[in-house]
């Protein structure tokens, strides 16, 4: 579906909106005022699709910019889960709030959701977090 | 303390504004360092089976937090090698070298490591720093924030000051709260405004991550830059984030369609007692290896909040811009500070302001307050509304493009009062506390949030608290404006919610112009390579930003028009050398009651000649007018004059008003008394001339000519000095004789 040069794709809203649906499957050019007061469109597929964020990834990886690369491979991931599903992650993370058996849980959660990028994430935090002392003791 | 000075001079500027701020000797111990100092780690990078050992003189098993996630995100293995292997004299020299481009530093800086980029920023002296900036800003073009708050959170000016912000050029506009309940409401009035003003503003309401997230979520806010990292681990740990919650929240805003900016700036590890014994430099080029790292696509840096406490060291606003430079060689977009106050020096603000100004940054501020500062809840404004003509008078002064457009007042009201009205509108559709009518004509036309009227602010929270728990949301704002007549400000609204789908403004340095094209450093990246490259202010956007309102049309300066009547002098005849011992000769200039008919200090020619005149009656000397055709020099008007005066005397009258006494035997470039500083003439000072002039015909004393004292004069009116001497020199008649002339 994509060129093989994903910069020449961007801006993909511009080039290439084709390939642009809301998570509903509404084509980008028919998300419009229009389509709203009709009721064709409902207010909340206003946000990008996974496949969106990761063709946003390739853009970024195409033009040499590895780690925010990989910021949207993780966003694309978390794109459909559930906002509170999303900030019990964040919250994980920081310091001592979980336990190491809870961040584990987490990031086989993740993982079982279809989250591997950002399980492995986790699971890497577990590990730095745990020699520096940042977890919550267990129990 | 020092004693009481006991010199005035010393008296006066120890009262001066700037010194009511604190400077302060380094100590590297507490952090109070700027760059380059004893204590920061010398540049390492060793690697051993595709795994960093030692970072920056740190062996692996000593690596705190930062460093791990550095080492396991923020370099490049396959670069690092080669990077690592050049001299940091080297590298700085291929900072400042025009012939390497962009894309190779920046290619460079990904297998660097912290110690390594402040070491080498470090060598560079402020203008190779700028150059190198210019050279390294991600986006094309400049560009600039704007800060939308007030004091009593009233949605009607904050719609109309982002409707301002967006007329005036401001690619985002951020607000914040005073009390957080309200944050839905005034995302909601920054989203309605700013669209008022023009289509593809981005917006953000700096609050909680949690509220944020929310926000986002309803469409209400499209970036965000609250993300605040440190280069310590007990700072970090003091900001209640590890870098893998950072980056995992970085994640999280962007899989929900927001543009993410990280927070970091030199000063806030010292401020929080947490400096390590390393200079703010060196620990802020951590924060930005770690920003990096996470897949931040930018930050915010400049010192920010703690700009005053970098400013209180040693080359602190040298530090300041070598962390700018960081950020964009690391390829992140800088939104450059120059927000919070710097000082309280205007000269030592806007001195700083010059790092990032003249090289221009993808945001020249993270914020200008574009309401007064006294409105701005984030503590200030280093440049507010009051500052908009000073800010594009630099502009227009360097010819550089800092992201603020020149408007007209009709055109400014006009947007204010339409943004009001939409946010009344969108209050009244969604059934929230009604905005008055007196609320928008004074959002409209106020200076302040002062001269608004009170709302029931327990009213309005209820209302914000709704829009969370009916998940109201900006399809919804959308729709309410459309029913309204809103239309246009609906469809631009939705347009912000079709650039969510398309996310194309989450790469780095994007922002949205009136159009809905996305430019970014993707499709739009710096590519300056030396003199004629880049992005240059020049060509339409070059006379819009030079147009102020107020610049005047040289055409129209000292224009006699029709209701000035006919010339005030009338011909009597060439003049000849009159034979009386006492006689004066007034000898006035080409354009003198004719092309021109007041001095440049508005007195009238009429009144200037009867002051002189009757000044040398006074004396009991005659006088004699006389035009002198042949020049406009007041030298050679009054030399002229004084070949024809009985008493060799005569008193010369340049148009714009300058004056001179001269006597027959004299050089034309010397004279008995000079009144060069037309500006500094009144009635009563033409008088004196008179009274003098007669003296020195009749041998009687001198007296001192009363001048106004105003050294701010020539400042003030060379302009129009140039223009009236134009009109007088355009008044010349080449070899005319002088002509005794009398008052019409």
């Amino acid at each position: 579906m994509s060129t093989p040069d994903p910069l020449l794709d961007y801006p993909l809203g511009e080039r290439r909106p084709e390939l642009v649906t809301t998570p509903a499957g509404t084509p980008l050019a028919e998300v419009t005022l229009d389509g709203l007061r009709s009721g064709r469109i409902s207010p909340g597929e206003l946000r990008a699709t996974p496949q969106t964020l990761l063709h946003q990834a390739a853009v970024a990886r195409a033009a040499g910019r590895e780690q925010l690369a990989e910021n949207f491979e993780r966003a694309a991931e978390l794109a459909s889960l559930p906002d509170d599903e999303v900030l019990a992650v964040y919250t994980a993370l920081r310091p001592r709030r979980a336990t190491p058996v809870e961040l584990e849980v987490i990031a086989q959660h993740l993982a079982d959701v279809g989250a591997p990028r950002c399980s492995m994430f986790v699971r890497e935090a577990a590990v730095v977090m745990a020699e520096r002392g940042q977890l919550r003791p267990a129990g | 303390m020092s004693e009481e000075p006991r010199s005035e001079r010393f008296r006066v500027r120890a009262q001066a504004p700037l010194r009511r701020e604190t400077l302060i000797r380094p100590d590297p111990s507490l952090g109070l360092v700027a760059m380059n100092g004893p204590g920061d780690p010398a540049p390492s990078l060793v690697i051993e089976h595709g795994v960093v050992t030692e970072l920056d003189g740190k062996p692996r098993e000593r690596f705190d937090t930062l460093d791990r996630f550095i080492a396991a995100h923020g370099i490049d293995l396959e670069i690092a090698p080669e990077a690592m292997a050049l001299s940091e004299e080297a590298l700085a020299r291929l900072l400042v070298d025009v012939d390497v481009p962009r894309a190779e530093l920046v290619r460079l800086a990904r297998g660097l490591t912290p110690a390594k980029l402040a070491t080498v920023v470090g060598l560079l002296d402020p203008v190779e720093m700028m150059f190198a900036l210019k050279r390294l800003r991600a986006r094309r073009a400049p560009g600039n924030q704007a800060h939308v708050t007030n004091l009593k959170e009233n949605p009607a000016l904050l719609a109309a000051d982002a409707a301002e912000a967006a007329l005036r050029g401001f690619a985002e506009c951020e607000t914040t709260v005073g009390v957080s309940r309200y944050a839905p409401l005034n995302a909601m009035a920054l989203l309605v405004g700013s669209q008022t003003g023009r289509s593809g503003v981005m917006t953000q309401c700096a609050v909680e991550e949690r509220l944020n997230l929310r926000l986002a979520i309803q469409g209400l806010v499209t970036y965000a830059e609250t993300l605040s990292v440190y280069g310590t681990d007990k700072a970090f740990e003091d900001g209640d984030d590890t870098p893998w919650s950072k980056a995992f929240l970085a994640s999280a805003y962007a899989s929900r369609g927001v543009k993410v900016r990280f927070t970091s700036g030199t000063g806030s590890e010292a401020l929080m007692g947490h400096s390590e014994g390393c200079s703010m430099l060196a620990l802020e080029a951590r924060c930005l290896s770690l920003v990096r790292a996470c897949g931040s696509q930018g930050v915010q840096n400049g010192a920010i909040s703690c700009v005053a406490l970098t400013m209180s060291l040693p080359g602190g606003t040298r530090a300041i811009l070598a962390e700018n430079l960081i950020a964009a060689w690391l390829d992140l977009e800088v939104a450059s500070g120059n927000d919070a106050i710097a000082s309280h020096s205007p000269t030592r603000r806007t001195a700083k302001l010059m790092g990032q100004f003249l090289p221009g940054t993808d945001f020249v501020t993270s914020g200008y307050s574009v309401m007064p500062r006294h409105d701005n809840t984030f503590g200030g404004g280093n440049y507010d509304a009051d500052d908009l003509d000073e800010w594009m008078t630099l502009q227009r002064d360097w010819q550089v493009d800092a992201g603020i457009e020149p408007a007209g007042e009709e055109a400014v009201l006009a947007v204010r009062e339409r943004a009001a009205r939409a946010i009344q509108a969108v209050f009244d559709e969604l059934g929230f506390p009604p905005v008055s009518d007196e609320e928008v004509e004074a959002a409209t036309l106020c200076h302040s949030s002062h001269d608004v009227p009170d709302r029931d602010r327990a009213e309005d929270v209820l209302a914000a608290d709704r829009v969370l728990a009916e998940n109201i949301t900006a399809a919804d704002v959308a729709l309410a404006l459309d029913r309204r007549g809103f239309g246009e400000v609906a469809e631009r609204v939705v347009g912000m919610q079709r650039q969510r789908v398309s996310s194309d403004y989450l790469q780095t340095s994007a922002v949205i112009d009136a159009a809905g094209a996305v430019h970014s450093a993707v499709n739009d990246p710096n590519d300056y390579r030396g003199p004629g490259t880049g992005y240059r202010l020049e060509g339409d956007r070059w006379a819009l930003l030079q147009a102020l309102p107020h610049e005047l049309d040289p055409a129209g300066v000292g224009v006699v028009d029709a209701t000035d009547g006919p010339g005030l002098l009338r011909d009597l005849g060439t003049s000849a050398r009159g034979g009386a011992g006492d006689e004066v000769v007034v000898a006035v200039g080409p354009a003198f009651g004719g092309a021109l008919r007041e001095t440049i200090g508005g007195i009238p020619h009429e009144e200037v000649l009867r002051q002189v005149c009757a000044g040398i009656e006074e004396e009991g000397v005659r006088y004699r007018v006389v035009r002198i055709g042949r020049t406009s020099d007041v030298a050679f008007i009054a030399h002229d004059g004084a070949q024809l005066a009985g008493s060799g005397v005569a008193i010369g009258l340049q148009s714009k008003g300058t004056a001179v006494i001269h006597r027959a035997d004299l050089q034309p470039l010397d004279n008995l008394e000079l009144f060069g500083m037309a500006p500094l003439l009144r009635p009563d000072s033409y008088r004196q001339i008179g009274r003098n002039a007669a003296r020195y015909a009749n041998g009687g004393r001198a007296s001192p000519v009363p001048l106004v004292l105003d050294n701010f004069a020539r400042a003030k009116l060379i302009v129009r000095t140039a223009l009236l001497h134009r009109r007088e020199t355009e008044a010349i008649e080449p070899g005319a004789p002088a002509v005794d002339v009398t008052l019409a």
